[in-house]
């Protein structure tokens, strides 16, 4: 199939940016969308111009490296699905895709597609781990947990930090990020000594980093691509409120 | 003392840190005789861990938490990206939870075995005593296993073994393992005790007088060259697959960090051990950037075919059940579908070169799990392997529940890489190599659910144990930019880049990429011969003089360059590859997952030659003439006597 892209275009973090248009031809249906880029970027090398720089790594939608809004949507059109797993299959011969790196004040562009994510990194520093110095463990069974509670901690936990939420959000806010660390960790029994600093610390660093306020929105959710629900915010709220109310 | 046209042997290599006596107390015994860093002295010591995974990200942390000052590099924009993430079946450990007759003996007896004899007892023994404590580990760091209804642990069991020690979490289990170690590796950082480099990228071995004390890196953004220094160097980036071009590795991983350390003396072992494996999802154009494994853990459940006739273009329901061939049910009756990797690859590859592959080119395998759905259900299918078959959904745009999933074999893992010694310490004093980097446990083929158990063995356990013997040493002189050796290695790397940038030629990296991984497939991929590799080696060093002739590198070094990253990678690759080869070539006999034709049984079975090769090649760096120097470490097997591995 032929195609058109417009790609952002933004050669680093002082440059103001533009939309550049190119023609990709000859693309199977089963290629990735990022193999499309791959086919184009060869291109443009051979060509004597700037290929776009992306982030990408594993390809199997798991590493949370991959980062594209897709005609306005983080991910692009596919539910459930990262940018290196979305297939040209979804896409119809002629079609005009726009391809924008994500977009909010915690994640500045460093060249085109490419944004910087460290701030996840901030709010994972201020309180999304249990304390657990290795070596100090007890046996692996000596405290249950429900398989519920087992199960529904492994659902929050598969977040992959991408941050589509936050490119998805009018606000910039992380708050889905940041839930799902917390839901993850205050459903097992050995992340209950720390469960109420967690929320409070995590929350702050959230806001220093930049990220925007949470309003429901619930775009977010629509966008994640490991289908972190929207209750979870609910949840981190009421830990929020408990632990505030302890203070 | 043997020299031929492509490699020179030199003295042996003795691994002088190995314990002997008892096995079972090897570990206790050396962790007892090895010298202690007082705390208060250990906060004066500076380490640096390249690589972020299971095994960087473990030691890492761990190093932290006992009091050293820890500098982490990792390519990726953050280290929770680190290709651990995407191992998806599990981690074994010696609990014996299931009762099934499990216990540290048998794991250390079905991994040495499953390593096809080509690992050291010593090291295999460690790291199943080690396998208890990471568990134990991991879930006092919450990370969410599989858990039944009483709240107990869950376990699968995998390939090459028969009782039930595989921990995990869904399809999983490396995000979840990682995210446990990350977050470990994120509180250092909070706390001050980690400096964190994310996209970093380490170029260069920086050794002053004899010992590893630095490293040269790259700032991924700003292009910036600097150099650090530590008193010592710890080596956790990770296999070589994509010298393949084509693996299930991540596209950025490869084998720099490990060839600039080789090229300055370390010694490379075993580097053509690859795991090539069975369950991955087939090629579908020449557009292919990756392959995508599906978990070896599929095999539990579902059912290996290929039609009985040669060309069936049938559609897979409608070939009726007696002319389906479910070799390896048929071929392997007491390990059916669960026999090791290397053994499920080469069986799959034989029928499709007998004609009988299904899909596209014929490269392909049915893996069905029509039996299981109508035995467990839909839903219990679902549960264990929903994730999975979304994968291959997306990718495929079939439907695993209605049509059976087509996989064939991918490069993997790699069990060779950096020669250590039983503290992992490489033949370069002060430099340590973790992980999948470095060639220690799983001989000539890994078993399933063994990689992020030894990530995370060494990470955790073994080498927060072992550097102390090193470290207790130092500090060592201090060290400065302006010394020769710093100013030297800072100066290759530049002069390097510089290079790259300047040849501007008319071919991609890419280009030179995929016709390396190309020679590899073919020649040094599921079977090798001595008339192949032979072939290879030429076409390699053909394609090494083109590469430095005609690549093209476009932009700059002082910016965010991912050709040029690319650039160094591919270079380093390209040498890789030829050793690769050489080091096919030399072992003429067949193990694990080295294929030679020429040394097979009547049936087609891989068969070893102890006497002759009974030995890890530890490779010395090309010397004036162009030739590696073999230097050979003798395996010795006191408990795990070599018989032929029969899973029939």
């Amino acid at each position: 199939m032929d195609i058109k892209v417009r790609v952002w275009r933004q050669s680093d973090s002082n440059d103001r940016g533009r939309m550049v248009a190119y023609d990709v031809k000859d693309i199977s249906p089963d290629a990735s969308f990022l193999e499309m880029i791959d086919v184009l970027n060869e291109k443009l090398i051979l060509d004597g111009d700037d290929p776009i720089a992306f982030d990408h790594d594993c390809r199997e939608g798991i590493c949370g490296a991959c980062s594209m809004v897709i005609n306005g949507v983080a991910h692009g059109p596919e539910k459930a699905t990262t940018t290196c797993q979305l297939h040209m299959r979804h896409f119809s011969d002629g079609d005009v895709i726009d391809v924008e790196p994500w977009r909010a004040a915690a994640f500045p562009v460093i060249k085109d597609l490419v944004v910087d994510r460290t701030a996840f990194d901030k709010i994972i520093q201020a309180g999304g781990y249990i304390s657990a110095p290795t070596g100090t463990a007890p046996d692996a069974h000596a405290a249950p947990v429900p398989k519920k509670d087992a199960d529904a901690a492994f659902e929050a936990a598969t977040c992959i930090g991408c941050g589509a939420c936050v490119a998805a959000c009018p606000n910039g806010s992380s708050m889905l990020f940041t839930a799902a660390k917390i839901t993850h960790l205050g459903l097992v029994p050995q992340g209950q000594p720390e469960r109420d600093s967690r929320v409070v610390d995590m929350l702050q660093a959230q806001d220093d980093a930049g990220f925007g306020g949470c309003t429901n929105m619930g775009e977010c959710a629509e966008v994640c691509p490991k289908g972190i629900p929207l209750s979870l915010i609910g949840r981190l709220n009421s830990d929020y409120r408990k632990a505030i109310a302890k203070s | 003392m043997t020299e031929t046209d492509f490699w020179i042997e030199g003295e042996p290599v003795v691994d002088k840190a190995a314990p002997d006596g008892p096995i079972e107390t090897r570990w206790e015994r050396r962790k007892f005789a090895a010298k202690l860093v007082n705390p208060a002295n250990r906060r004066k010591l500076t380490v640096i861990v390249v690589g972020t995974g299971l095994a960087g990200g473990s030691a890492a942390a761990t190093l932290a938490e006992q009091g050293y000052r820890v500098k982490s590099y990792c390519y990726q924009d953050s280290p929770r990206r680190a290709h651990s993430i995407a191992a998806q079946g599990g981690i074994n450990a010696a609990k014996n939870y299931r009762n099934d007759g499990d216990s540290v003996y048998r794991l250390f007896y079905d991994t040495v075995k499953g390593g096809d004899f080509r690992a050291r007892e010593s090291n295999v023994y460690r790291l199943a005593q080690e396998s208890v404590n990471i568990i134990d580990q991991a879930v006092a760091q919450g990370v969410p296993f599989a858990r039944e209804y009483g709240g107990l642990l869950d376990n699968r069991s995998f390939g090459g073994t028969q009782v039930s020690r595989t921990f995990y979490a869904r399809g999983q289990t490396g995000q979840q393992l990682l995210l446990g170690a990350y977050q470990a590796l994120e509180r250092q950082i909070g706390l001050g005790n980690v400096e964190m480099n994310a996209r970093h990228e380490m170029l260069e071995l920086i050794i002053v007088d004899g010992k590893a004390r630095g490293i040269v890196v790259r700032d991924m953004v700003t292009g910036e060259i600097t150099t650090e220094l530590a008193d010592a160097v710890v080596l956790a980036s990770g296999g070589y697959g994509n010298v393949f071009f084509l693996s299930t590795n991540a596209k950025g991983c490869n084998v720099t960090a490990s060839w600039r350390a080789h090229r300055k003396g370390a010694l490379f072992a075993n580097p053509c051990y690859t795991q090539i494996h069975p369950t991955c999802i087939p090629e579908s154009g020449s557009h292919q950037s990756k392959l995508t494994l599906m978990s070896e853990s599929l095999r539990n459940d579902g059912r290996v075919w290929v039609p009985k006739a040669q060309k069936d273009t049938r559609r897979a329901a409608d070939i009726p059940e007696d002319e389906r061939d479910y070799y390896l049910e048929r071929i392997y009756p007491s390990f059916g579908n669960l026999v090791p990797r290397d053994i499920a690859s080469r069986a799959a590859k034989n029928v499709c070169d007998e004609g009988r592959g299904v899909g596209p080119g014929g490269l392909g395998v049915y893996l069905d799990f029509a039996d299981a759905i109508s035995r467990l259900g839909r839903k219990a299918v679902e549960a264990k392997y929903g994730n999975l078959f979304e994968m291959y959904q997306r990718i495929t745009g079939e439907d695993p529940y209605e049509t059976p999933m087509r996989i064939y074999p991918a490069v993997h893992y790699t069990m060779g890489g950096l020669w250590v010694d039983y503290d992992l310490q490489s033949t370069i004093p002060g430099l340590f190599v973790v992980g999948e980097a470095n060639f220690s446990d799983h001989g000539a083929n890994r078993l399933g659910a063994s990689a992020l158990m030894q990530g995370l063995a060494d990470g955790y356990f073994v080498l927060p144990n072992t550097i102390n013997n090193y470290l207790a040493a130092g500090p060592f002189p201090k060290v400065t930019e302006a010394d020769e050796a710093v100013a030297e290695a800072r100066k290759q790397v530049e002069d390097r880049i510089e290079k790259f940038l300047s040849i501007d030629g008319d071919r991609t990296v890419d280009s030179f990429h995929r016709e390396l991984g190309h020679i590899m497939w073919e020649y040094c991929g599921m079977e090798r011969t001595e008339e192949g590799l032979t072939k290879a080696i030429g076409l390699i060093r053909a394609l090494k003089e083109e590469f430095w002739a005609r690549v093209k590198v476009p932009g700059k070094g002082e910016e965010l360059n991912q050709n040029l990253e690319k650039a160094g990678r591919v270079a380093d690759f390209i040498e890789l590859g030829e050793l690769m080869c050489i080091d096919a070539l030399h072992r003429r006999e067949s193990c694990g997952g080295h294929f030679r034709a020429e040394s097979q049984t009547p049936d087609g079975e891989a068969m070893r030659h102890d006497d002759e090769f009974g030995y890890a090649a530890a490779w010395e760096y090309f010397g004036a003439d162009g030739r590696p120097t073999l230097h050979k470490e003798d395996l010795v097997f006191e408990y795990v006597h070599p018989s032929t591995r029969s899973y029939k």
